[in-house]
């Protein structure tokens, strides 16, 4: 990002005020709503499929020292991580350590 | 603040409301104060404020890792305060269209809105001002909200907006320090690590996901988001963040209807 006022009015217009005005709603107009009702749930399959899309970009367009590891080697540390979580009675801890253990220990790898 | 001139003061002159209780509260501010750090200690006993450091280790070696400053990282957290929503914000605000931002964002963070809706019961009580409830409400992100759904019901209700606020404020206050670590450490460790750090987010990301998804709804949204967004980013025709949403959320959305009308 550019340097100066920018990001900060990016910051304001594109993070804080598309966030922030779902719990002003909530304020406004929440009483009454049911937690279970259909358009709740179809908005959480969208957004949980939106976060999952996030987590895809960031292995497959990854940020700075990230890009250098071989692409090969961030998918297996994130499918490792992932089959930890499930090894280790679903503990989020264990699919970490796993994914990083895979992560640089396949980066050393291809590096040496 | 003023006092709250509707409720509460029909036994006293206006003027003697305001000098005795300026809280809108209706709480002397030194009690208030306590019950403030009352909650600002029970976010130091919370698991999330030890999961919200790590957290935060990672976004914060991310939004150095997109190159943006300590200070704007730091001002995120305070403002957006919704790890998804900044991680959205931080990936994508230098490649894809501000609208694409915005919409993304956006999407990330309508869970909020049940969640508001379901804590204003607790916080409530007659004579409660709406703009009392402003800062709870900025508060309310996954990690307060649960803590709060926990501990609220076991304090008296004068005392649960300030008590709110302390929670708030004590979790929010982990995860400025997470971000500070990990912006740091994103300076000084040497590539692989720097990767490793890098990598916390999306890793974070994918266990919360997994672990929060008790129904076929969660697991279909998440798995399918996962393999459809790099095809529909590859399609390149924009938003692909957006799109990956609706059309992967309304798919197992629509598996979900199904199979409950089956029942």
């Amino acid at each position: 990002m550019s340097s100066g006022m920018e990001p900060y009015l990016a910051l304001i217009l594109l993070g804080f005020l598309p966030s922030e005005v779902w719990r002003w709603l909530g304020l406004v107009i929440g009483r009454g709503l049911d937690e279970e009702s259909e358009i709740i749930l179809w908005v959480r399959g969208v957004a949980t499929a939106l976060v999952a899309a996030v987590v895809a970009r960031i292995v497959l367009i990854p940020p700075g020292a990230l890009a250098s590891v071989p692409l090969s080697v961030r998918v297996a540390a994130i499918g490792c991580g992932f089959l930890g979580f499930l090894l280790f009675r679903r503990s989020a801890l264990a699919g970490v350590l796993v994914g990083e253990a895979v992560l640089i220990a396949g980066a050393t790898a291809f590096a040496g | 603040m003023i006092a709250d001139s509707e409720h509460g003061s029909q036994h006293m002159p206006e003027q003697e409301v305001q000098a005795t209780s300026p809280q809108p509260s209706g709480l002397p501010p030194r009690f208030s104060a306590f019950i403030f750090i009352d909650g600002f200690k029970a976010a130091l006993r919370s698991v999330f404020f030890y999961v919200l450091v790590g957290n935060y280790v990672g976004m914060g070696a991310l939004a150095h890792g997109f190159g943006f400053s300590f200070g704007w990282m730091a001002l995120s957290t305070l403002l957006v305060w919704a790890a998804p929503a900044q991680v959205i914000l931080i990936s994508t605000l230098g490649t894809a269209t501000l609208v694409e931002v915005a919409v993304a964002v956006t999407l990330s963070s309508v869970r909020f809105l049940p969640m508001v809706a379901a804590l204003l019961p607790m916080l409530r009580r007659a004579g409660t001002r709406q703009r009392e409830l402003l800062l709870p409400m900025h508060f309310t992100a996954i990690s307060v909200w649960v803590e709060g759904i926990r501990l609220l019901p076991s304090r008296p209700r004068e005392q649960r907006i300030a008590f709110y606020n302390g929670l708030g404020a004590g979790l929010m206050s982990a995860a400025l320090i997470g971000g500070a670590f990990g912006f740091y450490l994103a300076t000084k460790l040497p590539p692989l690590l720097a990767a490793s750090l890098l990598f916390f987010t999306p890793l974070a990301l994918l266990m919360s996901a997994s672990r929060n998804s008790r129904t076929l709804l969660d697991r279909l949204a998440f798995g399918l988001g996962l393999v459809l967004g790099p095809v529909i980013a590859a399609q390149k025709v924009g938003l692909d963040l957006m799109w990956t949403g609706l059309i992967a959320g309304s798919i197992a959305y629509a598996v979900h209807w199904v199979r409950e009308a089956r029942r």
